[in-house]
């Protein structure tokens, strides 16, 4: 038998590890177009667009399952979610929805999903897993936003022209409690341990920070961009960085991201986006901030470290959500 | 005296040899000579150079507060996304600075003819063309640091290109300086007087400043109107500026460098014609 050395290894070696470069897979956002019925796969390497994949009618919410082989997509025109392949990106199922929904969240269970069924001032509980309903729960006209603690114990759900904060009890599947907030509540956005969360008024202009033992607002922020009417200031998507440092607030058609402290809760910058941004999500590394911005049809980069825009990638109409798998 | 340095180069390089046997450093003088008269001509105008630095950050400070857009400017090439007016408008007034201190230098050939400096100059053995072509670079290179004193000052406005960004530049801005200083060079030869200077800001800074991309984003001028969108294409200042602008982002704009290397080409043979007493527009005028 031929002996194997340092020479005939090396290049095996050698070639192996050039294998397992090339078809090492970078992070990949995905974005829901709400006009093109599409979702638009961009490389977080290259930033550039990869794929665009057909879907349900007005993609809006999207969300990845825990372990990132199932897509969740609100098709809201359809009244359904669809379950994506994360592998193939075929449709393999639905779940019972109810009507409309537009924006849901995740359990930490990784079973139940909590969705906003705008049209019918309720908040549907399904299995993700057996696709059936749990509970549906009533709440305030035009439920919009969703959100499950990282503690799994609470979600809330926003209430747009009722301006509420729903509180729901996760074992229970009913309401706890209620918080009023500024006209036209869009989103929430649970911190790291589940202590506070921070939930946005668009037509208020605000942002509510809210502590969640004491069930007390602790702060409302305030947004003014020089040059920029106040109409134009409408705080919707929001998102926390892990480190607890920062706290990023999408102003709509302001075209701006405000980067507040999130400690001391001081607006530090205002970044500027394309047109109409709305909701925004981090890489995995939370090294990168992609915001979707509607009218301009396009995704910002904001480098998290620099607080910069680095660059504006073209997508499909109307982007909506994003959602990134590592 | 700032004809001084000009005088004894001058004198220097006729003194020594005749033309064909000139040594080059005879040539290197003539070039230290007439640069070290720009350099002294711009030290001593102190005012000078603090107009060159306040005029375009009144435009800066000014005009683009007014014409903010605070909503941010579509994306156009060479940036990567959304940018304020300050951003856009940088380039455009660096391209400003090197434009007013092209008119500027040739407002001193009118200046030097005028009071006899021109003489001491000509009288030099050298090629007239290899003078002019010292006068130039010369006042290109006099240009160079008020444009980066320009973007210290201007960061401070937002306008923050990559750190390589001012290193593109250099060429970008030698080689538009070089190109508007010929042209100045060329209409100097026009003007009799130093009172028909203002004529020069009427008919040549303004519309060549206005027509072209330095304000507005060349999109914008076709949706006002087809004809100025096509002078704005072909004013070569709208090329300087973006070759300006491209650089600043370390970005290589092939078309708008042809079209400053060729515009440069001709103007300094223009000039150089012009500036030729045996056939130019100088024998012309005189006669």
């Amino acid at each position: 038998m031929k002996k194997i050395t340092t020479r005939t290894l090396a290049p095996l070696l050698l070639s192996a590890c050039l294998a397992q470069m090339g078809t090492a897979q970078a992070s990949i956002a995905y974005v829901s177009n709400e006009k093109d019925d599409s979702l638009s796969l961009i490389d977080l390497d290259s930033l550039e667009v990869i794929e665009t994949i057909d879907v349900g009618q007005r993609p809006r919410g999207i969300t990845f399952s825990k372990d990132f082989s199932k897509l969740y997509i609100c098709a809201s025109d359809d009244d359904t979610v669809q379950i994506m392949d994360t592998t193939t990106h075929q449709i393999i199922g639905e779940l019972p929805s109810g009507e409309d929904p537009e924006q849901f969240s995740l359990h930490p269970d990784n079973r139940r999903l909590y969705i906003s069924n705008e049209d019918d001032a309720l908040v549907t509980v399904v299995d993700a897993q057996d696709a059936t309903v749990l509970a549906q729960i009533d709440v305030g006209v035009e439920p919009e936003g969703m959100a499950v603690s990282p503690r799994g114990d609470l979600a809330i759900n926003t209430s747009e022209t009722t301006s509420m904060l729903h509180w729901i009890d996760t074992e229970t599947h009913e309401l706890i409690h209620n918080t009023r907030v500024e006209q036209r509540p869009r989103h929430v956005e649970f911190n790291q341990d589940g202590s506070r969360f921070w939930a946005s008024s668009e037509i208020g202009g605000t942002v509510a920070v809210i502590d969640v033992d004491s069930k007390e607002i602790i702060k409302t922020l305030r947004f003014e961009i020089k040059g920029v009417h106040p109409d134009k200031v409408q705080p919707v998507g929001v998102k926390l960085t892990d480190d607890g440092k920062y706290a990023f607030v999408a102003l709509g058609p302001a075209n701006h991201v405000a980067v507040v402290d999130a400690q001391s809760f001081e607006v530090l910058d205002y970044l500027l986006v394309g047109r109409r941004v709305w909701h925004m999500e981090f890489d995995s590394k939370q090294q990168l901030l992609l915001t979707t911005n509607g009218i301009s049809g396009d995704v910002s980069v904001i480098d998290v470290d620099d607080l910069k825009v680095t660059k504006s990638i073209k997508v499909g109409r109307y982007p909506w959500g994003v959602a990134v798998k590592p | 005296m700032n004809s001084s340095p000009l005088r004894s180069a001058a004198s220097n390089c006729a003194q020594v040899l005749p033309l064909e046997r000139l040594p080059a450093s005879a040539y290197l003088q003539a070039f230290r000579g007439i640069l070290y008269r720009e350099l002294l001509r711009f030290v001593h105008q102190r005012s000078r150079f603090f107009s060159s630095l306040i005029r375009p950050l009144v435009w800066l400070a000014v005009f683009a507060a007014g014409f903010r857009a605070a909503l941010g400017i579509s994306i156009i090439e060479p940036y990567q996304t959304y940018i304020t007016y300050e951003v856009y408008i940088a380039p455009g007034l660096v391209a400003m600075v090197l434009l007013f201190n092209a008119m500027q230098s040739s407002l001193s050939m009118v200046y030097d003819r005028e009071m006899g400096g021109m003489r001491v100059l000509l009288m030099s053995p050298l090629p007239r063309s290899y003078l002019l072509l010292c006068k130039l670079l010369a006042s290109a290179l006099v240009s160079v640091p008020q444009v980066y004193a320009f973007l210290a000052v201007a960061w401070w406005f937002g306008v923050e290109p990559p750190p390589m960004g001012y290193l593109w530049l250099l060429p970008a801005i030698l080689s538009s300086a070089l190109l508007l200083g010929a042209l100045g060079l060329f209409i100097s030869t026009f003007i009799k007087q130093l009172e028909n200077f203002a004529g020069v800001m009427n008919f040549v800074i303004f519309p060549m400043f206005f027509i072209s991309s330095a304000l507005y984003p060349l999109w914008k001028m076709q949706e006002a109107s087809e004809l100025l969108y096509a002078l704005c294409r072909y004013n070569p200042f709208s090329h300087c500026v973006e070759l300006i602008r491209f650089a600043l982002y370390e970005r290589f704009n092939v078309d708008a460098a042809l079209v400053v290397g060729g515009c440069l080409l001709l103007f300094v043979a223009l000039a150089v014609i012009a500036f030729d007493p045996q056939r130019g527009l100088m024998r012309a005028k005189r006669g």
